[in-house]
């Protein structure tokens, strides 16, 4: 790790803009975690039904249908021909993260991340080191592996083990033993692998992150100039590899847009930095105030 | 990164996934038959069929206005996540707009089952004629007269009752053409354990082979003698000439 | 469509029901082949068919039942009810303490129930019977009994309220269900109760089921009927009915008529056998007079209500002589045409039946339940029945039998025979004949004129007599009348909650009565007390107390003989007639009635050995035994024979016995010679309950029903019982096996009249009548398939009082209520 003895992430941005200033996307995206789930459990709590059903497919006030497009691939490829309420669900899906990026899914709205930030927070406070690295490109192999297993076995085979809708699915209708694979989830970030699941293995994930490979919202290092390169950023992102190319674009024309379909635009880059450097902007915004060239702080993609 | 390396690395990589995608497949394999207790809701024809299109969504358990379906969760005999009903606690009721069907949004229920009639979930079977109250020549018929479609899906066969001579028995008989495994039978079953229970369908039925066919409903069909002149000569009788 | 949306905690309570459902009550334990359980003979707590059960009881309690398989009627078989009968005592909310309405340790009628003792609560009821007498006389004091009474509580309840407290307000539960079969047994025959048995259930080929379920109400009886229609050459079973019920399926002739055209179908049957010439000449003129009934009779509503108003003859049902040729021409419109076009059936079914019952070769059995009896014109359609039978002899010989199947298990043993009715004495006397009251008065040792001459409150008169404040004191025993009664809206509830009154119900739960009465008292019930029912056939069968009651539950018996301690004569006799028996001055009527030298003449040593019997053992002598033999001297000493039965220890030893039982034998079939004891030889037929041993054929015309469906409540409602649940529910519904069988009322409804309603099924629905409202969903499907136009619920469910709906009108000559038709409209809850 590069982070400086005795420097704590975040303290360089609290001390400059507060600690809610520090925390403010980390906050949002919380509450909007919080926000999604309840929507789902309004009806189940009150009997007053705004949402029906779960991620995978849902109704809206009686009107809205939403479904979630990689279910519905994976029934396609096990040829089933999905009736046009779920095609219309799933293309206002695959619309909504178009426009606002693809892994927004996983930092705002799936469930399974709480889960995931608690273990990598408790390993950060915890110091532990070092566990099982592999290449963030698994989850592209996973993915494929379950689209053909759906081919071959005729079923959607990956939600009998999927460990996101088994936790949205178990506490809206009951979960049964199925927090034991949630379980699993967590203690394997926590001992095995930093940041193992979302990382590097979940294939909701990545199918999500197709989408981003083309989505509008953007985090831009429009500062990157001011850069002071304390390493915060890289620290925190669950993705680092992905700040790389726009922090430190060598060359003078690079985009300081994140463009990497695996940014999940969770905003935590924005609070951590000081100096500001990075913020909310589209994929059409304009350039930066300047390339930075030669960066010191050349981050490998190899990185975990 | 060494070219080496990375064969090594990628080839590491496929054999992780591929033990992954075996043991899935193994996993999706063992969820493709539905425990015998276990009732899909209407509009589930195979089984099958049905993994690939449901999404677990639950929509259907919303809209179930008595309760009747729930989503599997992992460690039950049903596939996790889908919607299935156990007849014994909660039966199917046959609602007339069978908004479990209207509310799926993928067709996983079939769209085209208007008449819940011709729902097919499963098969009541009697399954044990030694404890059925019926067939020991009690006038139980619980299950006859709480099914919706009495008189045709269970009809009561009568049998005279030989022990008391002059009782008849009502031995309540299932007919797979119109019963639609709804399960309010094996619901309503008064005895500590049922003893009609609704099937899996293809638990429940027989087949016939296809080199044999059934005479009198061959020749009911075609509405006559299949072959046609075959001739009858008179019997011998005394006094007759 | 939403009735009841899954919510987030159900999601785990569903699977707690279903556990829940499926289990059997607490402590009742799983009856093993184990020979420490102690068997004995009993009956079944339920319906009048009387079956016959053994009853096993283990460390005093009932553990386990079985059909008893040498019973003549059941041979070991029982109904659903019956099967459960070992879990009816044991409901988790028995009441075991008398429950007084209470404020600051004081009765008030709006006060809490609170647990009192037993003298307590007889001291109360003193004080409030007293008074009553004194202020307003013994028209004030009634009270409610039923035809699930044993027959000596009902014999000690009529005794204790006609000669103690010289009231004959005391009517049974019976008078919703057989009084118009009464009424027209004792017009056409003179005495009550059929001629025939059971066993005409197998010498019968053609069977008739006018207005009776007996598939669901009478399932061992449909069990024998199936059997005969399924082994014997050539039987057939006709079923009427105003809608579609499971009978239909055995029918060969299955009919729907318009409610009330019954009567103008048996005038057409009439019609038929005298215009093809089938008329029984021979029995006609030797046993049969021709009479007619007045006509125009109203439809015993309040004397206020328009329809009573507009009646000519209200009430009236004096008969008057008529020859054959007026007989003949008052049936004559009856055509087949016309009875068609009435009732909506096809003609050719009309017909059919028609020629069953003129077929001189086929032997009818006619079977009626509540369709005929619930009637406004019950009496009536009863007798159009028996003109029928008549008309072609069929009648009083084993397979011609016209029978009136009742609905509880002793309507007949007690609420029948015992004189419970608001006009009956024991054994068939009836108050209003002065030579009755003395016979009665000479047996019980009373003063002349001690039992009033003028009928009390019937039933239905008595509800509307306590909303009057008529009627201030008031006992319920062992029925739900509030569920039960028409008009509990206008009539039943407004009477019990009435400041005037006192309400004292007893009951061995708390049921909708007990829960609007101002006094509960605990009660013992079926195996917890000595009993004896009569059933249908007048087969009269008795058991032992098989355990002892909870708590201090106590038998109707013993209340009403332990509270005729707390009353001396001077509070309720006028000294004139306690000076005409000084004997009796200053005594309770305890000692008046019961103490009396007859009642207590059977020492205690003659109870059955090994088995509790709380009354005798309280009251110091085999009291069950001296009511029996004391009601059993009106059979022999009273004016009217006919009635005899044996001597109460045969019915411990004997599987019941049919009465009349003589020199030790039983009567299968009155009436006739051979058969029936009191017909001597070469008299062949004699109907000797009439004074020259005639019956009466009785023409009565078609009329319409009290409150038919018009422009706003448009459809008819009709209710009934189903086969799981015994009347009011307060015992099958406390099964949870039965609960979960059908566990809540619903409307059985046509599938057009629902559409046409935008309803759908399932869905909650309210029923309106000009009486109020009830909640329940719609049914489209299921056992029971009525016309278009017609609905029918059924009343079990404590939940859903469909008698707020019901109309109080009755039969103007029984004071039966028509349960079976009033108006009503079906809207969109």
């Amino acid at each position: 790790m590069h982070i400086r003895s005795g420097h704590m992430v975040g303290h360089d941005a609290i001390q400059a803009k507060g600690w809610f200033g520090a925390h403010k996307w980390l906050l949002l995206r919380r509450l909007s975690q919080v926000f999604f789930l309840g929507l789902f459990l309004v009806g189940p709590l009150t009997g007053y039904w705004l949402v029906k059903g779960n991620l995978a497919s849902s109704l809206t006030l009686d009107f809205l249908p939403l479904t979630d497009p990689y279910v519905l691939a994976q029934s396609f490829v096990a040829r089933h021909i999905p009736e046009l309420t779920a095609i219309l669900g799933a293309v206002i899906v695959v619309g909504a993260y178009f426009v606002v990026g693809g892994r927004v899914y996983c930092s705002w709205v799936c469930p399974l991340n709480p889960v995931t930030d608690l273990a990598h927070w408790i390993r950060q406070k915890l110091g532990f080191k070092g566990g099982a690295r592999f290449s963030r490109n698994v989850r592209y192999w996973l993915l494929a592996m379950t689209f053909a297993v759906a081919a071959i076995s005729g079923t959607i085979a990956w939600e009998l083990v999927n460990p996101v809708s088994m936790l949205h699915r178990g506490i809206i209708f009951g979960f049964g033993i199925g927090w034991l694979v949630v379980l699993a989830v967590f203690l394997f970030d926590l001992f095995v692998s930093n940041r193992g699941w979302c990382g590097h293995l979940c294939p909701v994930g990545s199918f999500y992150s197709l989408i981003g490979k083309v989505s509008v919202v953007r985090v831009s290092a429009a500062g990157r100039s001011k850069c002071n390169d304390c390493m915060d950023c890289y620290a925190v992102c669950p993705e680092p590899q992905v700040i790389q190319p726009a922090l430190k674009g060598t060359a003078p024309t690079s985009s300081p847009l994140i463009l990497s379909a695996n940014c999940t635009n969770c905003g935590r880059c924005v609070d951590v930095c000081a100096p500001d450097v990075f913020s909310f902007s589209t994929r059409f915004a304009g350039q930066s105030d300047q390339a930075v060239p030669n960066s010191q702080h050349q981050i490998g993609e190899a990185r975990p | 990164m060494s070219r080496r390396q990375f064969v090594a690395d990628t080839a590491k990589t496929a054999c992780g996934i591929g033990l992954a995608g075996l043991a899935l497949s193994l996993v999706a394999d063992g969820a493709g038959a539905i425990a015998p207790v276990a009732v899909r809701p209407p509009g589930v024809d195979d089984e099958h069929a049905f993994q690939s299109a449901c999404v677990r969504c639950g929509l259907c358990v919303r809209d179930c206005p008595y309760d009747t379906l729930r989503l599997a969760t992992l460690g039950e005999d049903v596939a996790v996540g889908t919607p299935y009903f156990i007849a014994r606690a909660v039966p199917c009721e046959m609602c007339d707009d069978i908004p479990c069907v209207v509310a799926c949004p993928t067709g996983a229920l079939d769209k085209d089952l208007t008449n819940i009639d011709d729902a097919r979930m499963g098969l009541a079977v009697l399954i044990d004629q030694e404890t059925c109250l019926n067939f020991l020549g009690l006038r139980c018929d619980v299950c006859y007269r709480v099914c919706p479609l009495i008189g045709k899906a269970i009809t009561l066969e009568r049998r005279h009752n030989e022990r008391t001579g002059k009782h008849a028995e009502f031995i309540p008989t299932v007919h797979s053409e119109h019963c639609t495994g709804c399960g309010k039978c094996e619901h309503a079953c008064v005895l500590e354990k049922a003893a009609i229970k609704v099937v899996p369908k293809d638990l429940a039925k027989g087949q016939i082979g296809a080199h044999y066919r059934l005479g009198w409903e061959e020749k009911a069909k075609k509405g006559g003698e299949l072959v046609p002149g075959i001739r009858d000569l008179p019997d011998r009788l005394p006094g007759v000439e | 469509m939403t009735l009841s949306r899954r919510d987030f905690i159900k999601t785990n309570a569903v699977a707690a029901t279903a556990a829940a459902a499926g289990i059997t009550l607490p402590g009742i334990k799983k009856a093993d082949a184990a020979d420490d359980i102690r068997w004995d003979k009993g009956v079944c707590r339920f319906c009048g068919t009387g079956c016959g059960v053994l009853v096993g009881t283990k460390a005093g309690r009932v553990v386990a039942t079985q059909g008893d398989p040498d019973a003549p009627v059941n041979k070991g078989l029982n109904c659903i009810k019956g099967y459960f009968l070992s879990k009816i005592m044991y409901g988790e909310d028995r009441l075991t303490q008398p429950l007084l309405r209470m404020t600051d340790g004081k009765y008030d009628k709006n006060g809490e129930f609170t647990p009192i003792s037993w003298d307590q609560a007889f001291n109360v009821m003193a004080d409030k019977y007293k008074a009553a007498i004194k202020a307003k006389g013994p028209t004030s004091v009634g009270m409610f009994g039923s035809g699930q009474w044993t027959v000596w509580e009902g014999y000690a309840a009529a005794k204790f309220y006609k000669a103690g407290l010289r009231s004959n307000n005391i009517d049974p539960n019976a008078r919703h269900c057989m009084a118009s079969a009464v009424g027209a047994f004792m017009r056409a025959f003179g005495i009550d109760e059929p001629m025939g048995c059971y066993d005409d259930l197998e010498h019968a080929d053609t069977f008739v089921l006018w207005g009776a379920n007996m598939a669901e109400m009478h399932p061992i009886l449909w069990s024998r009927l199936t059997d005969t229609r399924l082994t014997k050459k050539g039987a057939e079973v006709h079923v009427l009915s105003t809608f579609e019920h499971r009978c239909f399926e055995l029918a060969d002739n299955g009919m729907i008529f318009t409610p009330q055209t019954d009567l103008a179908i048996l005038n057409y049957i009439a019609n038929y056998i005298i215009q093809n010439d089938a008329v029984n000449w021979d029995f006609v003129n030797k046993h049969v007079n021709f009479t007619k009934t007045p006509t125009d009779i109203g439809y015993g509503l309040r004397p206020t209500h328009a329809l009573e108003k507009k009646a000519k003859n209200a009430g009236k049902g004096k008969l008057s002589k008529i020859d054959f040729e007026e007989y003949k021409a008052a049936v004559a419109e009856y055509t087949l045409e016309k009875a068609s076009e009435m009732s909506g059936v096809p003609a050719e079914k009309l017909e059919r039946l028609a020629k069953a019952y003129a077929d001189p070769k086929r032997k009818v059995a006619s079977y009626w339940t509540m369709g005929f009896n619930q009637h406004t014109r019950g009496v009536w359609v009863n007798g159009l029945l028996y003109n029928v039978h008549l008309l072609t002899g069929k009648i009083a010989e084993p397979g011609n039998s016209p029978f009136s199947l009742t609905g509880q298990p002793s309507a007949c043993g007690t609420a029948r025979e015992v004189g419970t009715f608001a006009h009956r004495l024991p054994a068939d006397l009836v108050v209003m004949k002065p030579k009755h009251r003395e016979a009665a008065e000479k047996i019980w040792n009373l003063p002349a004129g001690t039992i009033p001459g003028k009928p009390g409150y019937h039933a239905v008169l008595q509800n509307r007599m306590l909303k009057d404040g008529k009627l201030n004191v008031y006992w319920v025993q062992c029925n739900n009348n509030m569920q039960a009664a028409p008009n509990m809206n206008e009539e039943g509830y407004p009477g019990y909650r009435n400041p005037e009154n006192f309400i004292i119900v007893s009951d061995p739960y708390p049921t909708v009565t007990a829960m609007a009465a101002d006094l509960i008292l605990p009660t013992a019930m079926w195996m917890e007390k000595e009993g004896a029912y009569g059933n249908a056939e007048r087969r009269t069968q008795f058991w032992r107390q098989q355990v002892k009651a909870p708590g201090e539950a106590k038998s109707d018996v013993w209340q009403i003989v332990e509270f005729s301690k707390y009353l001396k004569v001077e509070d309720v006799w006028p000294a004139d007639l306690i000076a005409k028996k000084p004997e009796h001055a200053g005594k309770t009527l305890y000692q008046v009635l019961f103490a009396n030298g007859e009642v207590d003449k059977f020492p205690l040593d003659q109870t059955a050995k090994g088995f509790d019997n709380a009354e005798s053992a309280d009251f110091g002598f085999y009291l069950q035994k001296g009511l029996f033999e004391e009601y059993r001297r009106f059979q022999f000493e009273g004016p009217k024979p006919g009635h005899e039965m044996a001597e109460f220890d045969i019915y411990h030893q004997a599987r019941g016995l049919r009465w009349p039982v003589i020199d030790g034998k039983e009567t299968l079939w009155r009436f006739r010679e051979g058969y029936d004891p009191h017909v001597k030889a070469g008299e062949g037929v004699k109907f000797y309950g009439k004074p020259d041993g005639k019956a009466n054929i009785i023409f009565a015309p078609y009329e319409p029903a009290a409150e038919a469906p018009d422009k706003e409540y448009d459809l008819w409602l009709s209710t009934g019982r189903v086969l799981e649940h015994w009347h009011s529910g307060s015992m099958t519904r406390r099964v949870p096996e039965l609960h979960r069988a059908y566990p809540n009322a619903k409307l059985y409804m046509h599938r057009d009249d629902a559409k046409a309603r935008g309803l759908k099924r399932g869905q909650e629905v309210k029923v309106q009548t000009r009486r109020g409202e009830v909640l329940t969903r719609v049914e489209t499907r299921g056992r029971n398939r009525v016309p278009k136009g017609l609905v029918y619920m059924p009343w079990f469910d404590a939940s859903q009082l469909v008698n707020k709906l019901t109309l109080d009108a009755t039969d103007p000559l029984s004071k039966e209520t028509d349960f079976k038709k009033c108006a009503c409209k079906v809207v969109k809850a």
